[in-house]
């Protein structure tokens, strides 16, 4: 079927074509922000509160003012007089998504630089700028500030607690949202249920720490009243509208570009204060500003993610049916929640995964602290409810004594089923349908690579009676892809003949500039050489979204289509006037248009250009207007939905509770691959960051708000010798919601690890009954369970 | 200001002279006195090796070194790597195998790579892996950056890839 749709298509959708990006990325002739210099330029930079939660006092600037080279320094009081505060709502919910989920929500705004306190560890309470970024540095060490320590909020559950201190007192609470929503009978049918099971599961804050810090570079013009800004972000019309804002200038007199950028992960996907400080440092000072985090900085300051807390209670009856599933889970947000309640109408709605289960009732709070803002970061809610779903399926099964695996494939939903209702509705505000795929042959798939159930639970009885410890690790997720609410795209063919195409996505590495002109080439049948591809641009597309949440190859391409079908059809008019045809007899081919079976009878996509310009001589039929371009907007129906297996052999050495992984494998659906093998490099870089969340990379905090992990050297990323051998195999199950039958991949990887780690070591250690229900999985902890037992 | 010193370095074979207070970086001055933008600056705290330089025939963090102190040196960037146009072996091995995504880590990658392929010509897969955890890369989970090595270490050792 899928070679069907790509014979339709061309044939350059579904070939691994090479990386256009990858020359000048290579030659070290990449643009990244840092690498922006322009004549006359000035470097900001920021001094962070040392405190999590402080009143500020008096502020004096003058003996950084005094520092040679420093042309400004501006405290929060003075920028507070200037600048508005950051909407607190960047991503607003439909209706349709309120309507259905019970939700109280008070998101607090964001001071562009604070002036009455700060509320987390590295928050700016004044700026410095000067002719070098070192000497800005010199400067803000100059910067006397009064700040008057505050009780912190170190973690939700303190924030929560009777009498507990205003982290935002004109709120008068310390819950950005609360949410709740159910299926079916709800938490009522529990009672029903002839086993249950009660777990507190806890997922750990870590972040998306891509290679590239944040950066911003502005650049303002008087004579035209325009600003250009370079930022390293992966939404640059959200950079442009909040500017527009802050500034009270039109969107349309700023330009907003994302350069090469080096990595984001989520982490970059929403406007943070210095994109609209250093656009406003730009204009006040007239001359070219740059900023550029360093490590430390953006370990303190960028946005965090994960740190949830869930109480979950499981029904089931005998064979390991899950009849109901309940959770009450606190988000730990810190001190703003930039993406407002994403991360959690993500997890409510990923919370029942590939089974189908009748009752399901749920609630949050989205709880405010004094720790580093929390914003979406690969997966976004879904590994952290994957953590909490998956670790007490697998509960369920030792429970009842059986295998982890069959008790999944009795709960899945078949492929016979689909499109299957679930009974709950997305953030984008329609009822979930999971729209296609065969969730049991993935876990088939997935279990055979690793040599098949028999073959694993024999060997590990083997390696028991020596013993030695191996476990088996499953967790399984759907995905929500290619979210709404549209994608914009720009499609031209200039004079030459050339396709230009630009769409309103913004790559970290994805390479949507390859893949954008696979679509391209394949929809107007031209060499790919032909077809030029910009990204990340304001100034090319009027509207656009960006690239976050697994959307752009589904929300792009959809965009991409509807301008290049536009764009065909005023073609197709010109040309039957220009071949004196009538419009049904002609077809698209050999990079142009010709009338069927007739080879003579053929123009290009130059000719019909050149025909169809404005002025004299032009050869447009009466009521065609001049031009071959549109500006369209793709607004998905909905979400298209991934979904994997994956599965791990771990062995632990009792004495040390070493985590060897032998194997992980990762079958993974997300329907059809325009590029299989760009496919497959996401999705496994998403499984190693997704190893690293479980294993190795922790921010964490002590009980005053210090976080405790503020370098490279403690917070610690996967290396290339702590990747264990990979399998990824790919199903290719087309989503019938789009023209190309495509769904999302981008954060999929990142799912599932921490839970197949931890599942995984549970199963080696079942002689201990040995549960882990929080990670990150530690070795010491593993160990603990060989102390004094016996097996 | 601090007085700033004449430094004058030789860099992929063309000798250049800049100006650097004491306390600039070695990668700063490569980048903003020197204009070689291809070496990216990721932690300054010498972890994430994506301003590893070749100085001297040594790999070396580029962050972790002063200016001042390269006076007189012979570096080697990724902007050397590619003659007259054309990609130096291990930059056309990262494109096959896929090695980068994003491409923020990969000027360091590729001088990581091209000191342990030069520096060792006995080198297993384990080795190449405990070699290149000397940088970090956010995006590609490693294998392509390994599969490249591994091939371009059996090309350059005259073997069939690696043990």
């Amino acid at each position: 079927m899928n070679d069907d749709v790509r014979k339709q298509t061309g044939g350059y959708i579904g070939q691994s074509v090479p990386r256009r990006e990858d020359r000048n990325l290579l030659l070290g002739q990449g643009e990244f922000v840092a690498d922006i210099q322009l004549p006359n330029m000035v470097h900001a930079a920021f001094a962070r509160s040392p405190l999590p939660h402080a009143t500020i006092g008096d502020v004096d600037t003058e003996a950084a003012r005094a520092v040679d080279g420093v042309c400004f320094v501006a405290s929060g009081a003075d920028v507070c007089a200037e600048l508005p505060p950051i909407n607190g709502m960047q991503v607003v919910t439909p209706q349709g998504w309120r309507d259905r989920v019970d939700t109280d929500i008070l998101i607090p705004d964001q001071p562009l630089v604070p002036e009455d306190k700060v509320r987390y560890v590295g928050e700016a309470f004044a700026l410095a700028v000067a002719d070098s970024r070192y000497i800005a540095e010199d400067a803000l060490e100059l910067i006397e500030a009064e700040l008057i320590p505050l009780p912190p909020l170190a973690e939700a559950e303190t924030a929560l607690a009777t009498g507990a201190v205003l982290i935002h007192e004109h709120l008068g609470r310390n819950v950005a949202a609360f949410l709740h929503t159910k299926k079916g009978d709800g938490a009522a049918a529990m009672d029903a249920c002839p086993n249950r099971l009660s777990r507190r599961f806890v997922h750990h804050r870590y972040a998306a720490m891509p290679m590239e810090t944040r950066g911003v570079v502005a650049e303002y013009d008087g004579r035209t009243d325009t600003l250009t800004v370079w930022s390293s972000t992966q939404i640059v019309h959200w950079v442009r509208r909040e500017i527009s804002t802050a500034l009270d200038m039109p969107e349309e007199r700023i330009r907003c570009i994302a350069p090469d950028v080096g990595g984001g992960f989520g982490g970059k996907g929403h406007v943070y204060p210095e994109d609209i400080l250093v656009a406003w440092l730009a204009k006040k000072l007239d001359r070219p500003v740059k900023w550029v985090e360093d490590r430390h900085e953006h370990i303190l300051n960028a946005a965090h993610s994960r740190d949830n807390i869930y109480d979950v209670e499981i029904g089931f009856d005998d064979d390991g049916r899950i009849l109901a599933v309940t959770s009450s889970f606190l988000v730990d947000s810190g001190a703003y929640t930039p993406v407002g309640a994403g991360i959690a109408g993500n997890s409510i709605a990923h919370m029942l995964g590939p089974y189908d289960i009748p009752h399901y009732e749920t609630d949050c709070k989205i709880v405010l602290t004094n720790r580093t803002p929390n914003a979406p970061y690969r997966g976004a809610g879904r590994p952290e409810v994957g953590f909490a779903m998956e670790r007490a399926v697998d509960l369920v099964a030792n429970h009842l004594d059986l295998d982890p695996a069959k008790v999944r494939f009795r709960n899945m939903i078949p492929a016979d089923a689909m499109p299957y209702e679930v009974g709950l509705t997305y953030r984008d505000g329609v009822p979930m349908v999971y729209d296609s795929g065969d969730y049991p042959e993935a876990l088939n798939r997935a279990l055979d690579a690793l040599g098949g159930l028999d073959d694993i639970r024999a060997r590990q009885k083997t390696a028991l009676a020596e013993g030695k410890y191996l476990g088996l690790g499953i967790g399984c997720y759907v995905e929500g892809t290619g979210v709404g609410p549209f994608e914009g795209a720009s499609v031209k063919i200039d004079s030459t003949g050339k396709i230009m195409v630009a769409a309103g996505a913004c790559p970290q590495g994805q390479g949507h500039e390859t893949v954008f002109a696979q679509f391209a080439a394949d929809m107007w049948q031209v060499p790919i050489e032909d077809v030029f591809v910009t990204v990340a641009d304001t100034g090319q597309v009027t509207q656009g979204y960006g690239t976050i949440a697994s959307r752009s190859t589904v929300t792009a391409s959809g965009a991409i289509k509807i301008a290049s079908d536009t764009v065909q059809e005023k073609a197709f008019a010109i040309a039957a006037n220009m071949l004196e045809a009538g419009e049904t007899d002609l077809e698209m081919r050999d990079s142009g248009i010709g009338v069927k079976g007739v080879p003579d009878m053929h123009v290009t996509w130059r000719d019909i250009a050149r025909a169809a310009k404005p002025g004299w001589d032009n050869q447009r039929p009466d009521g065609v207007e001049a031009g071959l371009e549109s500006t369209s907007y793709y607004e998905p129906p909905t979400v298209t939905w991934a979904y994997a297996a994956n599965v791990a052999l771990v062995w632990i050495d009792p004495e040390t509770g070493q985590i060897d992984i032998e194997k992980y494998v990762e079958v993974h659906d997300a329907g059809l691959l325009v590029n299989p093998s760009l496919a497959d490099g996401q999705v496994k870089g998403g499984l190693v960051q997704g190893l690293g969340g479980g294993l190795l990379e922790e921010l964490a905090y002590d009980d005053q708000g210090q976080l405790l992990t503020g370098s490279l050297a403690d917070y610690l990323l996967p290396t290339a010798s702590d990747v264990p051998p990979i399998e990824v195999v790919h199903m290719e199950t087309p989503s019938p919601l789009n023209a190309f039958g495509v769904k999302g991949l981008g954060e999929g990887g990142a799912i599932a690890p921490p839970v197949v780690i931890a599942n995984a070591v549970c199963d080696a250690l079942r002689p201990f009954k040995a549960e882990l229900n929080s990670t990150p999985v530690r070795w010491g902890d593993v160990a603990n369970f060989f102390d004094g037992a016996t097996a | 200001m601090t007085d700033r010193t004449s430094v004058t370095i030789t860099v992929n074979g063309i000798s250049l002279t800049g100006l650097a207070e004491p306390r600039m970086l070695l990668a700063d001055f490569l980048r903003d006195e020197l204009r070689l933008t291809g070496t990216h600056v990721g932690c300054e705290h010498g972890v994430c090796g994506a301003c590893t330089v070749i100085v001297d025939g040594v790999a070396v963090r580029s962050c972790l070194m002063f200016a001042v102190q390269a006076d007189g040196a012979e570096i080697r960037t990724i902007e050397g790597l590619a003659t007259d146009g054309e990609m130096h072996p291990l930059q056309k091995l990262f494109a096959k195998h896929r090695a980068l995504q994003c491409g923020f880590c990969t000027p360091g990658m590729l001088m990581t790579a091209i000191d342990l392929v030069d520096s060792t010509d006995d080198l297993t897969e384990e080795d190449i892996r405990v070699g290149m955890s000397a940088a970090l890369c956010r995006c590609t989970g490693y294998e392509g950056i390994v599969n490249a090595v591994a091939e371009y270490a059996g090309k350059v050792h005259g073997k069939e890839g690696v043990r």
